[in-house]
């Protein structure tokens, strides 16, 4: 992102005393987000427009900390952002990453995120709404705000719903303590699309909608292996192989989320990998026995036998 | 005159920046702030008026300023002062408390004397604020 053809004259005497020219370079290192970036880059597979989004917001903020030095910034940037996408693409760990660079800006004072939900911000009765709201903005303060499928505050048929108390008081504080914390709402692409439509009082509060794309057959393969490198297991070849057409066939079953499901096959092939080794148990393990998963811990889901792997829901 | 009661009283009242610096120092440390408020300013008068609830779990200084900002709104004629409660093991008590909030005028106190038998004096101190009732001490 930082080009060095931006760059100004890079003399460390000239920054010091003359807060017209600064080092974009010098700046970009001190802040030590290459660090972040290459970290995401890393670690999340596939993503590559959220990628890019973060990326250019984190240029963004850069130019406005140099401006804001220069004092030619006057107003604090709105940085509340709404992540939108199915489950399982990664906006939690986005999130986490999007504080984390938000704080070695020096956008938010902490850096620590919290994350809750419509049970965590809505009262079950009058007068426990506003409390509640207040309290973990209170916690918030200094970090960033994470809503997780922000939607369910906003509840339409029930016109004395407290969720709309919530998002008054939210409202209010995203305005004026900007410098304080930033907001984070999150959840499904078409539902937050209805949420911003009724409640418009978001939408222009929010500067940077973030969509986060479906991951396709490779990547949930890549983010198998690194989730079991991780871990220490490795596919054997015959076991890569099912666990492709495993995806596959997962992908058709309802209850699909992306990474997640793939997150919870894994734990699941995990059990039938420990299952298959101490059925035999005359026997010496090497630690080759104990990384490597067959292909039969795989094609033992349920998956394969038209079935899903999800548990069956008792009648 | 000024009463003195709590951390850096003597001092010349903190400004807003040096009591955020404060806060941010106690939650740096874990402890639990809260926010007192009283009209009695007696020095034996331990129970002051807890604005909201005792603030747990916070990481940021802002939360507390916000809450302190609507306490003046609202009681900005009386006493207030900031209590951080430090619960770990073998403390389990207030570690620190100072006054961030007074009268535009503080009354003082008198002093009594009454002599008792045998020629004893026992004196006793009421402040002159105490003579009206609660919630009227301050206001003009």
């Amino acid at each position: 992102m930082a080009q060095p053809s931006l760059q100004a004259v890079p003399s460390e005497a000239s920054r010091e005393a003359d807060p017209s020219s600064v080092d974009l370079r010098g700046e970009f290192e001190a802040a030590d987000i290459a660090s972040i970036l290459a970290q995401l880059d890393r670690e999340l597979i596939g993503l590559v427009p959220v990628k890019t989004r973060i990326r250019e917001i984190a240029a963004l903020l850069l130019v406005e900390r140099i401006r804001r030095k220069m004092s030619l910034a006057s107003a604090y940037p709105t940085l509340h952002m709404s992540f939108t996408g199915n489950p399982g693409t990664g906006k939690t760990t986005v999130a986490l990453r999007m504080a984390d660079i938000l704080h070695r800006l020096g956008f938010v004072r902490r850096g620590h995120v919290i994350s809750v939900t419509r049970d965590d911000l809505v009262g079950q009765y009058i007068g426990h709404t506003a409390p509640k709201t207040k309290e973990i903005l209170k916690k918030a303060m200094g970090g960033v705000l994470f809503i997780d499928e922000a939607y369910y505050l906003y509840r339409p048929e029930n016109e004395r719903d407290y969720g709309q108390e919530a998002i008054e008081i939210l409202l209010q504080v995203m305005e004026s303590q900007r410098e304080d914390l930033v907001v984070i709402l999150a959840g499904y692409g078409d539902r937050m699309e209805r949420f911003f439509r009724s409640n418009p009082g978001f939408r222009s509060r929010v500067a940077h909608h973030v969509d986060f794309p479906d991951y396709n057959d490779a990547e949930l393969l890549a983010i198998a292996e690194l989730m079991l490198a991780e871990q220490n297991y490795r596919l054997s070849a015959e076991a890569r192989e099912a666990f492709v057409r495993y995806i596959a066939l997962r992908k058709t079953r309802p209850l699909f989320s992306n990474a997640r499901s793939i997150r919870n096959a894994l734990d699941r092939i995990r059990l039938r990998q420990a299952n298959r080794l101490v059925s035999h148990l005359d026997r010496v393990l090497t630690s080759n026995d104990l990384m490597a998963i067959e292909a039969n811990d795989v094609l033992a889901s349920r998956v394969f036998s038209g079935g899903s792997d999800v548990p069956a829901k008792l009648p | 005159m000024r009463i003195t009661q709590g951390c850096f009283s003597f001092l010349p009242d903190l400004t807003d920046e040096q009591i955020t610096s404060q806060v941010q120092y106690c939650l740096d440390k874990g402890w639990a702030v809260n926010i007192e408020f009283t009209d009695d300013p007696h020095p034996r008068n331990t129970f002051w008026e807890m604005w909201g609830l005792p603030m747990f779990d916070l990481r940021d200084a802002a939360g507390i300023m916000k809450e302190l900002a609507d306490c003046r709104r609202v009681y900005g004629d009386r006493y207030i002062r900031i209590c951080a409660f430090d619960s770990s093991h073998g403390w389990e008590s207030v570690r620190i408390s100072f006054i961030v909030n007074r009268p535009q005028h503080e009354g003082g106190f008198r002093l009594d004397r009454q002599e008792a038998a045998g020629r004893n004096i026992r004196y006793a101190t009421r402040a002159y604020a105490a003579d009206r009732p609660e919630g009227e001490r301050y206001q003009s």
